[in-house]
């Protein structure tokens, strides 16, 4: 197994202890609860949304260090991105995440590297997917999403 | 404390290093590290003997069974009807015809739900489970309740995890026909009154379904005694085969139950037109059952016996007793399930730590546990938390592993807390 510092780096105890953006944002226009049922964590993802942008995102909710971390970071970044770049972050994250895809330099913001050891913790890769695909839920319109499949 | 006094000072025989040794997984390293195992609630390892009497049924004794006139055939019968008369008798029935051979209790719940309820309960019948029950004991009779008409209702959990004989009483009723609970919670470990709840059922005519996964292996169980109508119970959890299990069922009951699958070994007799249905238990075992797994549980049981349940449970006692010593001085660390007649399982939350990021840290020192929600989410949610952290009791555990485990929480705290 991977050290364990590989796994709990700092900037993910950092946002596990103290998650950003944990509330709901004013004027926020869509929504959806994210669940995995097996280990109990449970991610609510708030978006406020104009024409084809994300101006505002927050979150609620309890989970473990990896998932809470995920979600925190992930509000920081998709904050004032366009919904299509948001899109092809989540599709860029999750397969990095799930499948070890290679990723170019650039293509994921440096904030994200933190989540590598992830992959070497099977059990763990959906702690970290979850808030991307409730966040995925949520532009889509849908209410509920889970990663418990990865 | 000093160094850990041995708890096991009165048995001076050397039971528990014979214990020990005759569980080869035990004996190897998790990630470098003495592998600790805290989740026998989950699946108990199995002793050398269980092994053994697999891979013998498979060397030697290789053949289907109650067919075929040829030697093989017929001493696999022999020796899986042998194993079902030990099994009988190991939980306090001689009669034979009263023991089914299952995948494990999840399947019996199912086979009773199926060929019990389903056909004899309709609108304004009642069901009773408890609030501490697995999924297993849970969803069965949602589909019950779904089907029928009938109405689930669910006896209240006390906040330390108890379910008093009040509650229950308050729950039954004359529409009451089945009773449906756990013998031991697998998330809390508390012990049920269970004779007490048979008692109070039947004088409303209700029949009782006792699900004994998590009380078989630790503790002694007589169906007669408890006087329950149905009572199932996990192989594997027994330091059995995956894939085995029993249903008890009280022969009459048995006799008047629809088959719940149909096919080769259930039958008398089969033309287009009609089928005979076999004799018990036979009429429900369709298809080739799990042999070897049978008389893999046979062999599991003669270990127990030779230990002695007795044995097992004094010295699970002691050592949760020790546990609870142990880990309350671990500050932020709260018990879930605090019942007074509890087995050694140890379910537990840490402030501000995620049981899920307890159970990772924890693989790295090489100590198993459980977290989430154990299959029994209602309890756990009834407890105020998501999830819980579960470490959970064999025979061969001992004082050292409780101080790993001790050990490995404190470095949790100094990694996430």
């Amino acid at each position: 197994m991977s050290d364990l510092r590989d796994l709990y780096q700092d900037l993910i105890l950092d946002h596990g202890r103290h998650p950003r953006n944990f509330h709901v944002p004013d004027g926020c226009n869509f929504h959806a609860d994210g669940y995995n049922p097996l280990c109990g964590d449970k991610i609510s993802v708030y978006l406020k949304c104009e024409a084809d942008s994300v101006l505002d995102a927050g979150i609620q909710g309890a989970g473990c260090a990896i998932c809470m971390a995920s979600a925190s970071t992930m509000t920081e970044i998709v904050k004032g991105q366009k919904k299509s770049e948001v899109e092809r972050l989540y599709v860029t994250f999750t397969d990095w995440i799930v499948r070890s895809s290679i990723v170019k330099e650039g293509e994921l913001p440096s904030k994200l590297a933190a989540f590598a050891g992830v992959r070497e913790f099977p059990m763990r890769v959906k702690c970290a997917t979850l808030a991307w695909h409730t966040l995925k839920a949520a532009l889509d319109g849908q209410e509920v999403a889970t990663s418990e499949k990865e | 404390m000093t160094a850990p006094v041995s708890i096991l000072h009165e048995d001076n025989t050397g039971t528990h290093a014979r214990i020990r040794n005759d569980f080869p997984a035990l004996h190897q390293r998790v990630n470098g590290k003495r592998l600790v195992y805290l989740d026998s609630a989950a699946t108990a390892f199995k002793p050398r003997c269980v092994i053994e009497a697999v891979r013998d049924v498979w060397e030697r004794d290789c053949a289907n069974i109650h067919r075929g006139v040829h030697t093989l055939s017929q001493r696999a019968t022999q020796r899986y009807e042998d194993a079902r008369v030990k099994i009988g008798r190991f939980i306090g029935t001689d009669d034979r015809r009263e023991l089914v051979f299952v995948r494990g209790a999840t399947e019996a719940i199912n086979l009773v739900a199926h060929s019990y309820a389903l056909p004899r309960l309709g609108l304004g019948d009642e069901i009773v489970i408890t609030g501490l029950e697995h999924h297993a004991n849970i969803v069965p009779w949602q589909v019950v309740r779904d089907r029928t008409g009938a109405t689930l209702k669910v006896v209240p959990v006390s906040i330390s995890g108890e379910v008093a004989l009040s509650a229950v009483e308050q729950q039954l009723s004359s529409k009451t026909k089945i009773v449906a609970l756990a013998h031991v919670s697998n998330a809390l470990g508390t012990i049920l009154r269970v004779k007490e709840i048979v008692n109070r059922a039947h004088a409303l005519g209700a029949v009782v379904l006792v699900d004994g996964a998590q009380a078989v292996p630790h503790l002694p169980v007589n169906v007669m005694d408890l006087g329950c109508d149905f009572y199932v119970f996990s192989g594997h959890k027994l330091y059995g085969p995956d894939g085995t299990g029993v249903l008890f069922a009280r022969r009459e009951l048995l006799e008047s139950m629809v088959p719940y699958q149909t096919g080769g070994d259930m039958i008398l007799s089969v033309t287009f037109e009609k089928t005979l249905y076999n004799e018990l238990p036979a009429r429900f075992e369709a298809g080739t059952p799990n042999i070897s797994g049978a008389v893999g549980l046979a062999a599991a049981i003669d270990f127990i016996s030779d230990v002695g349940l007795e044995w097992i449970f004094r010295h699970e006692q002691l050592l949760l007793k020790f546990a609870q010593e142990k880990l309350s001085k671990i500050e932020g660390l709260r018990f879930i399930g605090t019942a007074s007649d509890k087995v050694g399982v140890i379910s537990f939350v840490l402030e501000g730590v995620h049981a899920h990021d307890i159970g990772t840290i924890l693989d790295a020192e090489g100590i198993a546990i459980r977290t989430g929600h154990h299959c029994a989410q209602p309890v756990v949610e009834r407890m105020g938390v998501a999830a819980t952290a579960r470490a959970s009791l064999g025979m061969y555990n001992d004082e050292s592993d409780i101080v790993a485990l001790a050990e490995g929480i404190q470095r949790v705290k100094q990694m996430l807390g």
